[in-house]
C-alpha cells in the first residue's frame, strides 16, 4: 500500500493548511457534486447531519492515512468530529508537531 | 443493593431525555391478526378501532393468509412448538433443511441456512468471512443491522454515497491491497424505497474482484418478475455472493432470516457464525408456514403482480392529489414532509380519519427529511387505496401542502 503523506513543513504542520484539506475532504467525500452547501471550519458536521456516525469512518481513516496516526476509538467521538476545528484540536493531542 | 438509586436515576434521565427530544416510541395494541385492515386500541384504553394499514411489511398479504395459517397449524401438530435446542445439537428437523432448500431455489442460490431473524444474519456474516487483511465497502445507508455485523469484524470499513457508483468505485481503488474486498448494499433501502443498481455493481465487483452480498429483505417475494427479489430485477441472478433476507416482511412476516449464496460462505456461516451456533433457530411452527409461503410464491406471481398494480395507482393517485412523492416502483411509497412536527400532525389527523400511516424523522431519516412512509401490500382493495388516498388529500389540505414543492413545504413549515 502506498503512502499518501500530508507534506510536513519546517518547523511542524500547518493549522491553516490542514484545515482547508479536511475541508475540502469533507466536500468531496460527503456532499453531493452539486450541492451548494458551504464548509467553514465551524460547520457543524456530526450535530448538522453532514456526517453520521456510520460514515465518519471515512473521515477518521483519512486523517490516518494522512499523518500516520491511530485514532483510537475512545478519543474519536461524535464531539471531536463535529467540526474542522475540533478535529484541528484533537489531531494538536495526536500530533505535536501542528501549529497555529 | 446492586440496582442503586444511582444507576436508577441515571437510566431515568436517559428516558426523560429521550421523551425530552421527541424520540420516545409508544406502541400501539393491534387487536386483530395482521391485515390491510387492523383493530387498534390508541389511545391506550380507548375503544378498539379499525382503520387500514398502510405500515406493516406485509407485502404480500401472506401476514395471516388462510393457506399459510393452516399451515403453522399442520406444523405445529406434526413436528410440535420449540426445539429446546441450537440447531447442531439437536435442533434441526427435517423440515428446516426442506425450507433451506427450498429458499435456495426459490432465490436460484447455492445454498442457504437459516437464522433466527435477518438483523443476526447480517450480525454473523461478515466475521465469518472476512478477516483484517479485507475490506467491507457499504452503501451509506445500509440498514442498521448490517453496519452492527459490520463492527463485529474486523475488516477495515469503508462506506460510500448513497447509491453512488463513481464513489463506490473510487473506494475499490482505495482498497486494492487488501486480500478480499466486500461491496455491501440493501437491495431496496427502507426508507426512500431506492433499488440499489446491481447490475452496476456486479460490474464494478467483477472489474475490481470484489464480493458482493445484498440484503434483500425489502424485496425478497416481489422485487422482480417472479419476486426472486433485486438481484432478479436488476438481471443478475446467480452473481450475488451472499443474500441476507427474511422471512419477518413479504414472507408471512413471523419471524426469521437466512444468508443465501455461495456454498462455502453458507457453510462457514454454520460452522462458525455466532447468532446461528448460540441461538435456537426459527421455530417449527414457522418453519411449516414458511415452506407453504415459497410453495404459494413460487406457483403464482398473482401477489407480486397485484402489489405491482396497488403500487403503481397509489402513487400516481397520490401525485394526481398533489402530494410530493419520492419516484420509484418499489411498495415503499415516501410522503415528503420534511418538517417533523408536520410528519407527526399528518400521521395523527391521517388516524382520526382512519389510516394508520407513521411519520418518520431525524434521526431515522436525515435532518430534513421528515416523512410518511407508506407501504402497500397486495391486500390491499381498490376501496382501501381510494379511502386512504380521500383521507391523505382531505389532510394535505388542511395543512395547505398539496401542490407545493419541496421548498414552498419547507418555507411555510421549515426542517
Amino acid at each position: 500500500m502506498t503512502l499518501d503523506l500530508f507534506p510536513l513543513q519546517k518547523g511542524g504542520y500547518m493549522a491553516d493548511d490542514i484545515r482547508q484539506l479536511i475541508v475540502d475532504y469533507v466536500r468531496k467525500e460527503y456532499l453531493d457534486e452539486d450541492s451548494d452547501q458551504e464548509i467553514t471550519a465551524d460547520t457543524k458536521l456530526i450535530s448538522g447531519g453532514i456526517v453520521d456516525s456510520f460514515s465518519m469512518v471515512s473521515l477518521k481513516l483519512f486523517l490516518e492515512k494522512k499523518f500516520l496516526i491511530k485514532i483510537p476509538d475512545e478519543k474519536a467521538t461524535p464531539e471531536a468530529f463535529d467540526s474542522v476545528n475540533n478535529i484541528i484540536n484533537l489531531l494538536k493531542e495526536l500530533v505535536p508537531s501542528v501549529k497555529e | 443493593m446492586a440496582y442503586s438509586e444511582k444507576a436508577r436515576n441515571h437510566y431515568t434521565n436517559e428516558l426523560t431525555s429521550i421523551r425530552g427530544a421527541g424520540l420516545f416510541k409508544e406502541e400501539r395494541h393491534i387487536k386483530s391478526p395482521q391485515s390491510s385492515r387492523i383493530k387498534v386500541e390508541y389511545p391506550p384504553g380507548q375503544p378498539s378501532k379499525e382503520v387500514i394499514n398502510l405500515c406493516a411489511n406485509n407485502y404480500l398479504g401472506l401476514s395471516s393468509h388462510p393457506e399459510v395459517v393452516a399451515a403453522a397449524h399442520r406444523g405445529l401438530d406434526s413436528h410440535g412448538y420449540g426445539m429446546s435446542s441450537v440447531r447442531f445439537i439437536c435442533g434441526t428437523q427435517d423440515i428446516h433443511n426442506q425450507l433451506e432448500k427450498k429458499l435456495s431455489e426459490f432465490l436460484e442460490t447455492e445454498d442457504t441456512v437459516l437464522f433466527p431473524s435477518c438483523m443476526e444474519a447480517n450480525a454473523g456474516l461478515f466475521e465469518v468471512v472476512l478477516d483484517k487483511d479485507d475490506a467491507m465497502i457499504a452503501d451509506r445507508l445500509v440498514h442498521a443491522s448490517i453496519v452492527d455485523g459490520m463492527r463485529l469484524c474486523k475488516a477495515q470499513l469503508y462506506n460510500y454515497k448513497h447509491l453512488n457508483m463513481a464513489h463506490l468505485e473510487e473506494k475499490l481503488q482505495e482498497t486494492q491491497g487488501c486480500r478480499f474486498r466486500m461491496i455491501i448494499t440493501d437491495g431496496v433501502f427502507s426508507m426512500d424505497g431506492d433499488i440499489a443498481p446491481l447490475d452496476k455493481i456486479c460490474g464494478l465487483a467483477d472489474k475490481y474482484d470484489a464480493m458482493v452480498t445484498v440484503d434483500d429483505s425489502h424485496s425478497t417475494g416481489f422485487v422482480g418478475d417472479r419476486g426472486k427479489g433485486t438481484h432478479e430485477y436488476c438481471g443478475v441472478l446467480g452473481r450475488i455472493d451472499a443474500i441476507t433476507t427474511t422471512l419477518g416482511k413479504a414472507l408471512g412476516g413471523a419471524a426469521g432470516g437466512c444468508v443465501s449464496g455461495r456454498k462455502e460462505i453458507v457453510e462457514l456461516c454454520r460452522q462458525r457464525a455466532r447468532p446461528y451456533l448460540f441461538s435456537n433457530t426459527v421455530p417449527p411452527v414457522v418453519i411449516a408456514a414458511s415452506i407453504r409461503v415459497i410453495d404459494l410464491i413460487s406457483r403464482s406471481t398473482e401477489r407480486r403482480n397485484k402489489l405491482e398494480k396497488n403500487t403503481k395507482y397509489f402513487r400516481e393517485k397520490m401525485t394526481q392529489a398533489g402530494f410530493d412523492i419520492r419516484p420509484g416502483v418499489h411498495a415503499i411509497v415516501p410522503v415528503m414532509l420534511y418538517n417533523a412536527k408536520l410528519a407527526q400532525d399528518v400521521s395523527r389527523d391521517l388516524y382520526e380519519e382512519g389510516v394508520y400511516a407513521i411519520g418518520f424523522f431525524f434521526p431515522v431519516v436525515p435532518q430534513g427529511q421528515a416523512r410518511i412512509r407508506v407501504q402497500i401490500s397486495a391486500d390491499h382493495e381498490r376501496e382501501h387505496l381510494d379511502k386512504a388516498i380521500a383521507a391523505f388529500a382531505k389532510v394535505g389540505a388542511k395543512y395547505n401542502i398539496l401542490g407545493k414543492k419541496k421548498d414552498e413545504i419547507i418555507a411555510a413549515y421549515g426542517t
